[in-house]
């Protein structure tokens, strides 16, 4: 290891063969066999080990990182009495932070790498470093043991009879199968049926379409070319309790479009001066599709980057979504508001086994 | 040994320290002098990456204590409120008490805060800590017998460490988690023929309905969580009672272990290491924020942030998800969405194919030796391969996981990202396979090299005819052992398939296949030869140089 016994090494590498290599425990190499394990090295003492004073000094220093750590603590509680929730501060780098988030991090980090350090600084330097061997077993038991073990198995088999009463085992196999059932079927109240549930939305005919925001049904002239607007069926409320699931299908995002430009007869039909109405829900897992570009009528999911050409039937032109955004068939009312001709036609959102 | 020996019959004949009572009445009760017979002074190897798996069991503890505390404030309730806490931007907004209480923990609870932190780091750290350990014993064969009941414990953990993380982040319904539980549904909707009916289990009716916080509260604090420390401990007896694997080198062998006792090196060293994981947790909890539900707002099905992405151990599965075609078979009145069910499928068989590999490694190798002497992952270069090969899926997934992220930051179209990661899924892994195997070759004619001729000093020494030599260095003996410890096991033979006298023999297809493998792993282009005793004897007996 030494800077001269390398050198040593080096000036006449001729008489250095291997074997007198094997300083310690050289006794273990196999005899003329250069690869031979040489056996368990020689333990060499550290510095605290022979002398007292560095001993002495690790010791301070470790004693030093526990009373390090006591002092964490009590910056902790101290932290935790002197600063208010509430209270925001300046620091660099990290910008505005929660002054009692921050002091009682850092304070329980002092307190838990106090000891951290301490007692590893202990093991490393006060505690015997000496390497020594110990042998392993096999698990397997002898032969004796296993022979005498499996003529207990024998015996106990034989004793209860297990296989030649035919009737108890098929009877008990039976039993043991048919049992876990009931733990099946209790499970059953965990949610209804599917039914047609997912085949059914809050928009039906005549409903308006009212902007979340203002809560107003929108009109035509509220929507100009290019501009995406979302909508929500007239008398679905934030308060009512299943808002959630009815807005989880009822969510219907408003485009409008050159008439010119729907490519799309059938999108073309059920559009109102080139207003088209979709629904927002991914037809690949659900999310709310919502990234318009409007130059090319393509809307993007954020999620998995599922994209639709709203100018062509919101078929999909990429991603991973496997059928397009279903179209709500829209019109006027009496008093010029925007109102659903009827339900979606086909489900929303992600597809299902039933959906066909 | 025989000190400690001394020490206590001395004072066995003198007065009971109280302790030593203590000890001795469990001792009557439980065995307790037994158990220390082998566990006490239990040796443990020294190496840097023996640690990984303790950083698993300390962040797991920490996951548990923290978690019990957040189970104090926290209501695993969908029930809906009015937020009117401090945090003024949610004011008025309608919430559920999940969120409403996770935003209490936040901004009320005092040190609440950090707790939450500590906690979601702890989980990230936690898996991996858990694959980086994994990667650690699979490249160092640590998984063979007697070793492989503990390498299915160890992946059964981290498979359910990510369900249990996805729970985890799902309770506070979040706008983010959110949309995470809206795709689970979506994945569950896509099994054929149950689906629909399980998602109406799931969820107690329609998306997302008023259940699945507390379905996803009982299986993050008691179901997964028991399963786990039950997997744990098991774990940990079978380390103890199979005794740590070790390195080669001077004195270690198949049949000893070498290094420093339990009690009290271990206990001193690895209980500190408890405490240093702790503390990098609690200053990384202090400073780096984590989750901040607060500025993603309540969950609402019909809204999304856009870069939305899952925990990172969740990235590969969404990389899965999200370059997977929308393939859709409509027949018969039914729907198969292969473009999402396929995915699902996959993504367990991702993580079963490295599960397995033991069971398979052993059957075409034929080798049933146990096995205590850790391998240089050069020394069996397909394993290091498949290995490499492994983990280049899982980032090329990771990369497909984050494909907007990606797009944005490195401004190139989602396309693009998309397009590669589809070939790369398939091309990738075998790219990597082979130039892997070829840098472990090269990796072992560098060690022949080495133990025939020596380490290469730098020097350059002039001899008196003028010529240049560089002066290579003897390795020593303990080197020389290492680089020539490792068995080179030859490849299964069939023999002749035509016997003398010309009858074919039957040889079963399965049998053929396994000889293919097994020459593939042993067979010449596989492994360079060790240097033998006679070549190194002929270059060292000569004079010197070659």
């Amino acid at each position: 290891m030494s800077e001269t016994g390398s050198h040593n090494d080096m000036a006449e590498p001729e008489e250095h063969l291997p074997a007198t290599h094997g300083a310690h425990g050289a006794e273990a190499a196999v005899p003329g066999d250069p690869f031979a394990n040489p056996g368990h090295p020689e333990h060499e003492y550290r510095r605290q080990d022979i002398d007292e004073k560095a001993a002495k000094h690790s010791e301070r220093v470790v004693a030093g990182l526990f009373t390090l750590s006591m002092l964490g603590t009590l910056a902790f509680i101290t932290s935790f009495v002197i600063f208010p929730v509430d209270k925001y501060v300046y620091i660099f780098p990290l910008g505005h932070v929660s002054a009692l988030n921050f002091s009682l991090g850092i304070s329980l980090a002092v307190a838990l790498l106090g000891i951290g350090t301490g007692a590893v600084h202990w093991a490393r330097t006060l505690m015997s470093d000496e390497e020594m061997p110990d042998d392993r077993h096999q698990a397997d038991a002898d032969d004796e043991l296993r022979a005498n073990i499996e003529a207990q198995w024998k015996q106990g088999a034989k004793e209860s009879a297990f296989g030649r009463r035919k009737l108890v085992r098929t009877t008990m196999l039976g039993a043991l199968t048919l049992v876990p059932l009931s733990a099946v079927v209790i499970l059953r109240d965990l949610g209804p049926m599917p039914q047609d549930k997912l085949r059914h939305t809050a928009w039906a005919k005549g409903k308006a379409l009212i902007n979340p925001n203002t809560n107003k049904p929108l009109r035509p002239e509220d929507i100009p070319v290019g501009s995406l607007t979302f909508a929500q069926p007239e008398g679905l409320n934030e308060e009512d309790e299943d808002f959630q699931q009815q807005i989880a299908k009822a969510a219907l995002m408003v485009v409008r479009l050159k008439p010119e430009d729907i490519k799309d007869k059938k999108e073309l039909d059920w559009s109102h001066q080139g207003i088209v109405a979709f629904s927002k829900i991914c037809t690949h897992v659900g999310c709310p599709v919502s990234l318009y570009e409007q130059q090319t009528h393509h809307v993007l999911c954020p999620c998995h980057q599922s994209t639709f050409d709203l100018s062509d039937g919101a078929r999909v032109i990429f991603g991973p979504a496997g059928h397009r955004l279903p179209q709500l068939r829209i019109s006027v009312n009496g008093e010029g508001n925007l109102v659903a001709m009827s339900d979606f036609e086909v489900p929303v959102g992600p597809a299902f086994w039933e959906r066909g | 040994m025989s000190t400690s020996t001394e020490t206590s019959t001395t004072t066995r004949r003198g007065p009971k320290h109280p302790g030593q009572r203590v000890a001795e009445w469990a001792d009557s009760r439980v065995g307790l002098y037994k158990l220390g017979k082998s566990n006490l002074r239990k040796i443990f190897p020294d190496h840097w990456s023996f640690m990984l798996g303790e950083v698993c069991l300390y962040s797991f503890t920490i996951l548990i204590l923290t978690g019990v505390y957040l189970t104090l404030f926290f209501h695993p309730s969908m029930n809906e409120v009015v937020y009117n806490g401090p945090y003024a931007p949610l004011q008025g907004v309608r919430m559920s008490d999940a969120y409403a209480s996770t935003m209490h923990i936040s901004f009320e609870v005092r040190g609440g805060l950090l707790i939450r932190q500590i906690h979601h780091w702890s989980a990230l750290i936690f898996i991996a800590g858990m694959i980086v350990h994994m990667m650690r014993v699979f490249f160092t064969g640590a998984f063979r017998k007697p070793r492989e009941l503990n390498w299915l414990f160890g992946w059964t953990l981290l498979f359910i460490g990510m369900f249990e993380g996805f729970t985890g982040y799902s309770l506070p319904d979040d706008l983010l988690s959110g949309t995470g539980v809206r795709f689970t549904e979506g994945a569950v909707l896509s099994t054929p023929i149950v689906g629909t009916y399980l998602s109406m289990f799931l969820f107690g009716g329609e998306f997302p309905g008023h259940n699945f916080v507390p379905i996803f509260y009982s299986v993050h604090i008691l179901l997964l969580p028991g399963i786990m420390a039950g997997l744990l401990v098991a774990h940990l007896i079978l380390v103890f009672y199979h005794k740590h694997t070790q390195f080669p080198g001077a004195g270690k062998t198949e049949k000893n272990v070498v290094g420093m006792p339990f009690f009290p090196i271990y206990t001193a060293k690895a209980g500190g290491f408890f405490f240093l994981v702790f503390g990098v947790i609690a200053a990384i909890a202090a400073i780096a924020t984590i989750n901040p539900i607060w500025t993603m707002g309540p969950y609402r099905p019909d809204q999304v942030s856009t870069g939305a992405q899952p925990d990172w151990y969740m990235g590969f599965s969404e990389g899965l998800i999200r370059v997977m075609p929308g393939w859709e078979i409509n027949a018969w009145g039914h729907t198969l969405v292969l473009g999402v069910f396929i995915p699902l499928m996959v993504f367990p068989v991702v993580l079963a194919a490295i599960a397995v590999y033991p069971f398979i490694e052993s059957w075409v190798t034929g080798d049933k030796s146990e096995h205590h002497l850790l391998d240089r992952p050069r020394n069996r270069p397909v394993r290091t391969g498949f290995g490499v090969a492994w983990l280049t899926l899982y980032f090329t997934l990771l990369i497909g996981g984050g494909n907007d992220l990606w797009a944005t930051h490195f401004h190139l179209s989602i396309e693009t990202i998309t397009w590669s990661v589809r070939v790369g899924f398939f091309v990738l892994p075998a790219l990597a396979y082979f130039a892997t195997k070829r840098i472990c070759l090269g990796l072992q004619r560098r060690d022949r090299e080495k133990v025939l001729h020596g380490r290469e000093t730098g020097i350059i020494k002039r001899l008196p005819h003028g010529e240049f030599i560089e002066v290579h260095e003897p390795l020593d003996q303990e080197q020389l052992h290492v680089l020539t410890a490792h068995p080179q096991p030859q490849p299964l033979e069939i023999g002749p398939e035509v016997d003398e006298n010309g009858v074919e023999r039957k040889v079963n297809p399965v049998t053929k296949v396994r000889a293919r493998l097994s020459r593939n792993f042993y067979g010449e282009h596989s492994q360079i030869p060790k240097p033998t005793v006679e070549e190194y004897d002929e270059i060292t007996s000569g004079h010197g140089h070659h």
